[in-house]
């Protein structure tokens, strides 16, 4: 038993967009980054939500269980869900021990012992790189590149399966220069199996306006269909070749 | 007993007695792979179904009615053979003489199929109506029985929906008997039954039964007569596909032309039907393009199939339903899957002929299904929201593997258990009168035991509920005595003949009484328990609204404090039903079903504590209420299946709704992740579950495009209707309903 508490904003119990199957998604309170995209600005501060023990978490997914088939399991997400990295490991351990697939969704900006720790009780991360670039990702997230690298390195070694996530933001990012960047990335690293291209949304502008936050991105357009579809052609070629 | 058309066919206990299911146990060939085999409609099948989608169009140019015979009463042999175009027909048959034609059915009552006729710009004929002078309809008969207590129950819709006025339906014949044993062995039957009958003493129900079986083998000779006028003989067994698949069709025919009952469901007939396309496939008569065109066929028939109703009514349902529900797939008591190739040529009509409500196609699903079976029923789900699932899993070990679905969710073996259809009884109206002590204020009518209003500051949980539980005695013993009124003059002036000859002689019987309202109770009883309900009084003293303060735990997050109440309340009801004995001795079964009544029960019933403003929708079935799920789809699933299924052996109704982009990414994806969900949720004891994957603008275009979605078909509550004949209101209300969608 622990007396460590997570901080959880909510839950999403039919997930199927973060990670493989039908997955049980908690959003964990407080992120490090500040990023112009982000589409739950309500997670950012770490005060707030609701305080659960991880064996609480726990009894909530079991009953889910039987929705989640071979694939499907527990997603962590948020927020960032490394900052409580002592917590998610205490509840990656107990879901472990009732055989529940393990997820975490994560910009990767941290790698502490107690997330190295979390890192082996986890399935699989999902990696969202903001961006390949170094000043665009100081300026828009809010840390250096080499934070996320230096994660994706350390997974690498401990050979933890990585979808590679980023999010498409017209003029900051939807060029081939990036695209070209991310598949150097995939390839270097034997640890991503997958990818995701995710297009910018601002549906979540009205978030913005309930809390009181500035929506950094939000005279920025959406990405087309087209668009996404190109840019998808072009990283799988650039994978392959 | 052996015949030349039983060629090929294994042996079995069947050739010596009716037993349909040992015939398919000993001949079906079970089919595990996946869809790939399948055949697109030919040019005949495209030929055939324009012609229908252009009377269809027809018939909604015209307010929903394309013709109305009044001169003739609708019986088995009372009109001339229709066509829908002769010479390119496979299979043949239609109620009237003309397609979409209507016929005009007054056994049930008179009042009704005057104003239906009225409605439409038609009047019924004063030779019908005279031939009616000196009979006693069903309808005279309830109303001559009823007591001013009743009377009122149904005034202040407490109780509604019952079927006083039209058939009461529900009754499934096991029309596949025609097929297999041809009518003559039938009639021999049923008059060994009769004859058996002589020797012993003659009580009411020996002599009822007596009468029934008279009547029951005179209508299996007009069945006869019917087929032969579309050029059939029928007294011998089918002797392949064609011949089987139309034999099965003429006894449902006959049963639709006999009885407007509310739902005629036509039982569990594609695997049935598979044995006899595999015989011929073998001996190379039919080949995989017209095994499915023979389906097709079917199909169209039952596409076409109507009744008159009055506009109040198709208000009431939304449209124009028959619920003639086939039930597809199931396990085998010996764990091989029902699932033959038929299973998937059924449900590929939706894509041959286009989506569609009616035949209301209705997947007997367990976890066990086959792989490929499970994954074409949620691609089917997922393009054409037209079919819906039950859980054969908590079915089967009551009802055997050889039972179909009445209606919407209404299990029964076929050919050996029928029902007694009773519709519904307000529970949400129920508390309210409760705390008014007798009165409702929506009707303003006293009703009930007469008491005190409720004279508190703030509700009081236990006292709300020891006074709720007064008011449900009283409401269950009225009900089933209602009850009991109306299926005695049912059987006594309406009796099914040519169903109940489909049926064995003797035969179980359900009582089926339901509940509407059921989270909208849950949640106000929690309001009350969990935060603070202050009733509000109107001029006259009466209790009219409420004022909630803080928050209560709400059905649909999984969340046991509110959960447990609902399925308490479905206990409750059920355990009080019990306590009053019904008619012919039928076994008391409820079920938690609307189908689109839950708009009209919210019109007639005032503000609740949970919030719920005054004469605003109930949500359908079982449902949670619109938007109070806060966790997610699969928590509100997990909420509806605690209500067990013990309680509720009438069936348990959730309709579902998903946007595409929140079941997965890929196709593949959302098809695994919906297979998943249905084994998820039924894994856990829950009853039934309609699946619609659509978007919310899609449906709003749809409310202000009609034209552009002719063929729009959705989920409601047990069955699926066409969009565009849903009321305004109902359009509405299923548009406000939960999508579950991406955050």
């Amino acid at each position: 038993m622990t007396n460590i508490k997570g901080f959880v904003n909510s839950i999403q119990t039919l997930g199927t967009l973060d990670g493989p199957g039908v997955r049980f998604v908690v959003f964990m309170q407080g992120c490090n980054l500040r990023c112009g995209c982000c589409h739950n600005p309500e997670t950012w501060e770490m005060s707030g939500g609701t305080q659960y023990f991880p064996e609480e978490i726990l009894n909530k997914v079991l009953r889910f269980k039987s929705y989640f088939g071979q694939d499907g399991g527990i997603t962590l997400s948020g927020g960032e869900p490394l900052l409580q990295a002592e917590f998610a490991k205490e509840l990656f351990v107990l879901c472990h021990n009732s055989g529940i697939n393990t997820c975490i969704d994560t910009s990767g900006s941290l790698l502490s012992d107690d997330v190295k720790e979390l890192l082996k009780h986890t399935d699989r991360v999902l990696l969202d790189i903001k961006y390949t670039d170094d000043d665009l990702y100081k300026e828009h997230a809010g840390c250096s590149l080499s934070r996320p690298l230096e994660f994706l390195k350390y997974v690498n070694e401990i050979n933890i399966p990585v979808t590679l996530r980023q999010v498409i933001i017209p003029s900051l990012n939807d060029n081939e220069e990036n695209i070209l960047k991310l598949a150097e990335i995939y390839k270097t690293h034997s640890c991503i199996d997958s990818f995701e291209l995710l297009p910018f949304k601002k549906l979540c502008s009205t978030k913005y306006e309930k809390y009181g936050l500035e929506f950094k991105f939000k005279d920025l357009p959406q990405p087309d269909e087209n668009m996404m579809k190109k840019l998808n052609g072009f990283l799988i070629d650039k994978i392959k070749n | 007993m052996t015949h030349n058309n039983w060629n090929g066919f294994n042996s079995g206990k069947w050739q010596d007695e009716i037993n349909v299911r040992d015939f398919i146990q000993t001949n079906y060939i079970e089919y595990r792979g996946d869809s790939s085999f399948l055949s697109g409609p030919t040019k005949r099948t495209n030929n055939l179904m324009k012609k229908v989608q252009d009377l269809f169009a027809e018939e909604r140019k015209k307010g929903g009615v394309l013709d109305v015979d009044t001169e003739t009463v609708s019986s088995l042999t009372s009109y001339k053979p229709g066509y829908i175009d002769k010479e390119n027909e496979l299979i043949v048959g239609l109620q009237t003489d003309a397609p979409l034609k209507r016929g005009v059915n007054p056994f049930g009552g008179m009042r009704m199929a005057k104003q239906a006729c009225e409605a439409y710009g038609y009047k019924l004929s004063d030779k019908v109506t005279e031939g009616f002078r000196f009979r006693t309809t069903h309808n005279d008969g309830v109303f001559r029985a009823y007591t001013d207590e009743m009377r009122k129950a149904r005034k202040c819709h407490v109780i509604t929906g019952l079927p006083d006025a039209y058939g009461r339906g529900r009754i499934i014949g096991d029309y596949r008997r025609v097929a297999l044993y041809g009518v003559d062995k039938l009639i021999e039957e049923k008059k060994k039954d009769k004859n058996a009958l002589s020797t012993v003493d003659f009580d009411v129900d020996k002599v009822r039964l007596n009468e029934e079986l008279f009547q029951q083998i005179a209508f299996l000779g007009y069945l006869k007569e019917m087929a032969a006028m579309y050029g059939y003989d029928i007294s011998e067994p089918a002797k392949d596909a064609r011949e089987a698949i139309q034999w099965t069709y003429f006894a449902y025919l006959a049963a639709i032309k006999e009885q407007n009952g509310a739902a005629m469901s036509l039982g569990r007939v594609s695997t049935f039907f598979d044995i006899y396309i595999e015989r011929d496939l073998k001996a190379g008569i039919l080949t995989e393009e017209s095994a499915q065109e023979l389906i097709d066929d079917f199909v169209i028939k039952l596409r076409v199939a109507r009744h008159l109703r009055t506009p109040e009514y198709n208000e009431l349902f939304g449209g124009d339903p028959m619920w003639i529900t086939e039930a597809v797939g199931g396990m085998g008591e010996d764990n091989r899957s029902l699932c033959t190739k038929s299973s998937f040529r059924i449900l590929n009509t939706l894509y041959t002929l286009g989506s569609s409500p009616e035949p209301n196609l209705t997947i007997l699903w367990s976890t066990s299904l086959p792989e490929g079976f499970k994954n074409f029923c949620a691609k089917v789900s997922i393009d054409t929201d037209s079919i819906q699932y039950e859980n054969d899993d908590v079915m089967r070990p009551i009802y055997g593997d050889d039972y179909a679905i009445a209606c919407c969710v209404s299990a029964m073996k076929v050919g050996k258990q029928m029902q007694f259809f009773g519709a519904r009884c307000n529970l949400a109206k129920l508390l309210l009168i409760a705390i008014n002590g007798g009165y409702d204020t929506t009707s303003g009518m006293h009703i009930g035991p007469q008491m005190e209003v409720m004279d508190t500051e703030k509700l009081d949980f236990d006292e709300v509920m020891e006074r709720l539980d007064v008011y449900i005695a009283w409401l269950s013993n009225l009900y089933v005595n209602t009850m009991n009124v109306i299926h005695y003059m049912h059987d006594k002036y309406a009796y099914e003949k040519i169903q109940m000859a489909l049926h064995d002689t003797s035969v179980d019987r359900f009582m089926a009484f339901g509940i509407a309202g059921l989270s909208v109770v849950a949640d106000s009883l929690s309001a009350i328990k969990y935060a603070t309900v202050r009733p509000i009084k109107d001029e006259n003293g009466f209790i009219a609204d409420f004022e909630t303060e803080g928050s209560f735990p709400k059905y649909g997050n999984d969340d046991d404090r509110v959960d447990l109440i609902a399925k308490d309340m479905a206990h409750k009801v059920i355990t009080e039903l019990r306590k009053t004995p019904t008619y012919r001795n039928a076994i008391h079964t409820l079920s938690v079903l609307t189908i689109t009544s839950n708009v009209m029960y919210g019109k007639n019933t005032g503000a609740t504590p949970d919030g719920r403003k005054a004469h605003s929708p109930f949500a359908p079935g079982a449902n949670p209420l619109h938007n109070r799920e806060e966790n997610g789809a699969l928590a509100s699933l997990n909420s509806v299946a605690k209500i067990s299924y013990d309680d509720c052996r009438d069936g348990i109704s959730n309709t579902f709704s998903i946007t595409p982009q929140a079941l997965g990414k890929t196709d593949s994806d959302r098809v695994n992740n919906l297979v998943n969900i249905l084994d998820g949720y039924f894994k856990q004891n829950a009853h039934h579950i309609n699946i619609n994957v659509l978007n919310r603008e899609t449906l709003m275009d749809a409310y202000e495009n009609p034209e552009k979605y002719p063929n729009l078909t959705i989920r409601v509550s047990g069955y699926a209707v066409n969009f565009n004949k849903l009321s305004r209101e109902q359009q509405k209300e299923v548009i406000s309903r939960t999508f579950h969608e991406v955050m």
